[in-house]
C-alpha cells in the first residue's frame, strides 16, 4: 500500500461551501466488470454514499427494487444506474453510461461499461477518457479470464491507475487469505501491463464495506478505502514530463480583416507570447503573438486549455494543422502502423479505404496491410485476414495526404484516431498509433509473431508508457529515425543562430545521439511505481 | 504547473465541442430555452468564438406558455449581446387550441415543443442544433452521445448511435440528417450553478425566491403567471415565498418553497437538497421510460 499512499495529496483545508465547485479537481474513471461482479451495485453505492441520489430518486428506487430488484426486500443499488428501457428488461447494461458524483475535494465522472466480450468496444470507449480504472473481481470467483481481458483493454488505452476492487467479501467470510491470494494472482496476471499503481481494496459493495466507511468486518485491512482513494489519488504526474507544445488547430477565427486567430485545445505543453513555433505538416516557422481568450489575453496557457492563438506574421494555417514548439521532433507522415479496435458490425474490408480523423485532421486512409490480430484473452498476436466487431489488430495505414501523428504512448492527442466508413458514415474503428511511420518489414517470423505481443517490460516509466509495445529493437530503430527530422531542424536553427555550420552539426548530432541517454537518465530518477504489495498494509 | 480545476476542464471540453460544430456543420443553430442551462450554454458559446460574434443564431421554440419573466429576460439578453434570435411558434397547434391546462402536458409538449422544434429546424434547414441537456438529468440521458444523430424525420435511434472515444467526434452525416449536440453533457446541476456564480452569468429572476402567487395543484405549486390559469373549485391562490429549480411552461412547472434569494443561498440550498431538479417537471412523470419515448419521437 505504501506506493499508493505515497502518491496521496496532502489533505487540503475544506473550502467554504459556496466555493467548492471552483476548487475541486476532476477524476474520470471507468468501472470494469460483469453484472455478476456487482459493478452496478458498486456504482449505485458510490452515488448513494456520496449523497448524489436525491430523495425522489430513492423513492423510485424503492419501488423499482420491489419490481425489478434481485433482492426484493432490500434497495437494489444497481437499479440506480440502469439506463434504457430495453436494457432494464434484459437486466444488463449494453452501452457506455456516464455517472456523476462529487465530494468536497473532487468531482467524478464514471464511465459505466459492460464487461462481456461482445462489448469490448464500449469498454474501450469508456477507457479512452479515463484517468483510473476500477477492475472488479468477485471474491468467490477470483481472477478470471475476463479480468485479464478488462485489464488488457484498459492498459491498451493508456490508463495507468487501477483499483482492484475485490467485491463480495461477505461471501468468503471476509477471509484475508482469500483476498491476498486474489491480489497475488492479479499481480501475476497483469505484471506486463505497465500500470503505474495498482491499489487493491476488499469490498462488500452491497452493504457499503470499505466504500465510504471503513469496514469493521475486515479489521485486518489497513489500506485506503475506495472513496478516500478516489478523492486523493494523483493521476497527472506525467504532465510535466511532456513539455513539447502541441496544438491541433480546430477552427480559424477570422471575424474581420484585422484578426486572424487559430482556435484549439492545447494537447500538451504550454504556450506563451513570443514562443517560436512550427506549423505542421507544412513546416512553416512562426512566432506566437497573442494567446487570446474571452477573459483576456494570457501570459501562459497550458495543456487542456481551449484558447485562440495569433501569430506575429500571417501564415497559411487551417483546421487540421498542428502548431508545435519550434524544433519539436514531430513531423508529418503518409502512413502509420497502428493498433485498431474494430467497432462496426461490418468487418474490416481487405485493403479497405476509410476516412481517418486524427486530432482535428481528416484524410483518406487505406489499409495497406493487416499485420495480425491480437487475441484479447492472452493479448498475444494471432494470424488474421480481417477484423470483425470487437477484434483488435495491428495494421499499416496509408494516407492520401500528410498527417501529423505521434505514437499514442507519447501523445494521446496525436496518436488516437477513428476510422469512418465513407458510405455509412459509421465510426468503424478506434485506433492508436504505434509508430508514426509504417514500420519496415523485419524478419517476418520475428516481427509477425512478436509485434504487439505483451513483452515483460523493464520497470521504467518511459517503458511502462508503452504497454503492449512491439519489439524493443524495432522501437529503438523507429525512435532513431524519428529523431532525424528534429535534429535536422535543430541543425538549421543552430546554423542560423551561430552562423557556424560545424558547431550546428555538432549540436544536431548530439541531439540525435544523446536524447535517449537523457530519457534513460530521467527514467532512472523516477523509478517504477508498480511495486505495490497487495494486502500487506 | 498546477492542474486545471474541474470547472476549467468542463469549460474547455464544452468550448471544444462548440468549435467542432462550427468547423464542420453547414448551418448550425443554438436552441435557447432561456433557463440556467441555456444561460451557461450561451456564455460558453461566446467564449468559444471570441472575439468573433456567434457564428450561428439562437432559436427559441415558444409554446406561448412560458413565464413572462423568461420572455423579458430573453429579449433583454439578446439585445445586450447582439445575438440573432429566431422565435418559432407552432401556429397550427395554436389554432387548434392546444394548451397545457386542458390538453394535458403530454399533448401540449408534443405539439408545441416537439413538433414546433421540428418545424423550425426544417424551415431553416439547420443541420446541427446545440442543446443544453445534461447526462445527469435523467437516467435515460446517461448514455446520450455528445453528437446525437437524428434521421431526416428527427428520430433518435438508440441502436444507431456512434461510439465517441476520446474527443474524436464523428461529424459526418447524410443530406437531411442532423445532429443534436450537447456541449454540457458532462456537467451536473451543481456544476451549472457553481459556474454561474464563478462567471457571474445572468439568469432569469424566477430562480431566486420571492413572494409569488401560487396554486397547489396535483401535488405541485403552480404559479399563476397570468389569467389563463383559472383556479378550480376549491383551489385558492396563495402568496408564498417560492423559487424554481427548472423553468418551462408555467402551468407545468412546480415551484419549491424557499428563502434562497441570492446565488450563494441557491447553491447552499442545492447542496443540502434531497430531491432532483426534474421532480418539478410534470412531463417526466407521465410513465416509466417516458423521457426515453419522447426522445425517440424527437423531443430534445
Amino acid at each position: 500500500m505504501s506506493a499508493a499512499l505515497a502518491l496521496d495529496f496532502p489533505p487540503r483545508p475544506a473550502p467554504a461551501i459556496d466555493s467548492r465547485g471552483a476548487e475541486a479537481t476532476l477524476l474520470r474513471l471507468l468501472t470494469c466488470g460483469s453484472v455478476d461482479d456487482g459493478k452496478s451495485t458498486l456504482i449505485g453505492r458510490l452515488l448513494f454514499d456520496s449523497h448524489a441520489v436525491p430523495d425522489d430518486q430513492l423513492a423510485a428506487l424503492g419501488r423499482d427494487s420491489k419490481k425489478f430488484g434481485t433482492r426484493k426486500d432490500h434497495l437494489d443499488f444497481a437499479l440506480l444506474v440502469d439506463g434504457l428501457a430495453a436494457e432494464r428488461e434484459q437486466g444488463i447494461t449494453i452501452d457506455v453510461a456516464y455517472r456523476y458524483f462529487s465530494t468536497r475535494r473532487r468531482s467524478f465522472i464514471v464511465a459505466d461499461t459492460p464487461g462481456h466480450e461482445q462489448y469490448t468496444r464500449n469498454m474501450a470507449t469508456g477507457a479512452s477518457t479515463a484517468d483510473l480504472a476500477i477492475i472488479l473481481i468477485d471474491a468467490t470467483k477470483g481472477v478470471l479470464p475476463q479480468t485479464r481481458r478488462h485489464s488488457g483493454i484498459v492498459s491498451m488505452l493508456g490508463v495507468r491507475h487501477v483499483v482492484l476492487a475485490v467485491n463480495k467479501m461477505d461471501l468468503v467470510r471476509f477471509d484475508q487469505a482469500i483476498y491476498r491470494r486474489i491480489c497475488d494472482d492479479y499481480r501475476d496476471a497483469v505484471s506486463s501491463l505497465g500500470f503505474t499503481v495498482v491499489t487493491p481494496i476488499p469490498l462488500c459493495a452491497r452493504d457499503g464495506d470499505n466504500i465510504a466507511t471503513r469496514s469493521d468486518r475486515m479489521s485486518w485491512y489497513g489500506g485506503p478505502i475506495l472513496l478516500d482513494h478516489l478523492e486523493t489519488v494523483q493521476v497527472e504526474a506525467a504532465l510535466d514530463s511532456r513539455p513539447v507544445f502541441q496544438f491541433p488547430v480546430q477552427w480559424v477565427n477570422r471575424p474581420n480583416a484585422d484578426f486572424r486567430g487559430y482556435a484549439g485545445t492545447i494537447a500538451s505543453g504550454s504556450v506563451a507570447p513570443g514562443d517560436a513555433v512550427t506549423i505542421l505538416p507544412g513546416g512553416q516557422a512562426g512566432v506566437v503573438s497573442r494567446v487570446v481568450t474571452a477573459d483576456g489575453d494570457l501570459d501562459l496557457a497550458r495543456e487542456g486549455q481551449a484558447v485562440t492563438l495569433t501569430l506575429a506574421a500571417e501564415r497559411d494555417v487551417s483546421r487540421g494543422d498542428v502548431i508545435v514548439t519550434a524544433g519539436a521532433s514531430l513531423s508529418a507522415t503518409h502512413g502509420v502502423t497502428a493498433r485498431l479496435l474494430w467497432m462496426a458490425e461490418q468487418p474490416m474490408a481487405e485493403a479497405g479505404s476509410y476516412l481517418i480523423k486524427l486530432g482535428t485532421a481528416v484524410a483518406n486512409a487505406s489499409v495497406a496491410r493487416l499485420r495480425h490480430a491480437i487475441d484479447i484473452h492472452g493479448f498475444m498476436p494471432k494470424p488474421a485476414s480481417s477484423l470483425a466487431m470487437n477484434d483488435i489488430g495491428v495494421a499499416d495505414l496509408r494516407f492520401d495526404r500528410a498527417l501529423v501523428a505521434a505514437a499514442y504512448r507519447d501523445s494521446r492527442a496525436l496518436g488516437a484516431f477513428i476510422l469512418i466508413d465513407r458510405m455509412t458514415n459509421q465510426t468503424v474503428a478506434m485506433g492508436m498509433v504505434e509508430s508514426a511511420a509504417i514500420q519496415p518489414d523485419l524478419n517476418e517470423t520475428a516481427a509477425g509473431i512478436t509485434s504487439g505481443a505483451v513483452i515483460p517490460l523493464p520497470r521504467a516509466p518511459r517503458e511502462a508508457a508503452g504497454i503492449l509495445s512491439g519489439l524493443p529493437r524495432r522501437r529503438a530503430r523507429a525512435a532513431w529515425v524519428h529523431r532525424l527530422p528534429g535534429a535536422a531542424v535543430l541543425f538549421v536553427l543552430a546554423g542560423l543562430v551561430t552562423r557556424d555550420p560545424i558547431l550546428a552539426g555538432v549540436v544536431a548530432v548530439a541531439d540525435a545521439l544523446l536524447r535517449p541517454a537523457a530519457v534513460r537518465a530521467a527514467a532512472a530518477v523516477w523509478p517504477d511505481m508498480f511495486g505495490d504489495s497487495p494486502g500487506t498494509a | 504547473m498546477t492542474t486545471l480545476t474541474h470547472l476549467q476542464r468542463l469549460e474547455a471540453e464544452s468550448i471544444h465541442i462548440f468549435r467542432e460544430v462550427a468547423a464542420t456543420a453547414d448551418n448550425p443553430v443554438m436552441l435557447y430555452s432561456i433557463g440556467k442551462d441555456s444561460s451557461v450554454l450561451l456564455h460558453l458559446a461566446i467564449k468559444a468564438f471570441y472575439p468573433a460574434p456567434l457564428p450561428f443564431p439562437l432559436l427559441h421554440v415558444d409554446t406561448t406558455w412560458k413565464f413572462r419573466d423568461m420572455i423579458e429576460f430573453r429579449d433583454r439578453r439578446v439585445a445586450e449581446l447582439g445575438c440573432r434570435l429566431i422565435v418559432h411558434i407552432n401556429e397550427d397547434g395554436l389554432k387548434a387550441g392546444v394548451n397545457p391546462i386542458t390538453s394535458g402536458s403530454r399533448l401540449h409538449t408534443d405539439v408545441m415543443k416537439t413538433q414546433g422544434l421540428k418545424q423550425a429546424l426544417d424551415r431553416h434547414k439547420f443541420d446541427a442544433a446545440f442543446g443544453g441537456a445534461r447526462r445527469d438529468e435523467e437516467k435515460s440521458r446517461a448514455k446520450e452521445r455528445v453528437f446525437s444523430l437524428r434521421s431526416a424525420e428527427h428520430r433518435w435511434d438508440p441502436k444507431n448511435q456512434r461510439p465517441e472515444p476520446w474527443n474524436l467526434y464523428n461529424t459526418r452525416k447524410r443530406p437531411g440528417e442532423s445532429f443534436r449536440v450537447f456541449p454540457i453533457s458532462n456537467w451536473t446541476e451543481n456544476d451549472v450553478w457553481d459556474y454561474i456564480a464563478l462567471e457571474n452569468i445572468p439568469v432569469v429572476p424566477l430562480y431566486f425566491a420571492a413572494p409569488r402567487d401560487v396554486i397547489a395543484r396535483d401535488g405541485a405549486l403552480i404559479m399563476r403567471d397570468d389569467h389563463r390559469l383559472v383556479p378550480r373549485p376549491g383551489e385558492v391562490v396563495e402568496r408564498r415565498m417560492v423559487r424554481f429549480r427548472t423553468l418551462g411552461c408555467y402551468p407545468l412547472t412546480g415551484a419549491v418553497e424557499s428563502d434562497a434569494t441570492t446565488l450563494a443561498d441557491i447553491i447552499a440550498e442545492m447542496r443540502a437538497s434531497r430531491s432532483s431538479e426534474r421532480e418539478g417537471r410534470i412531463i417526466d412523470h407521465d410513465g416509466a421510460g417516458s423521457m426515453e419515448q419522447k426522445k425517440q419521437e424527437g423531443y430534445f
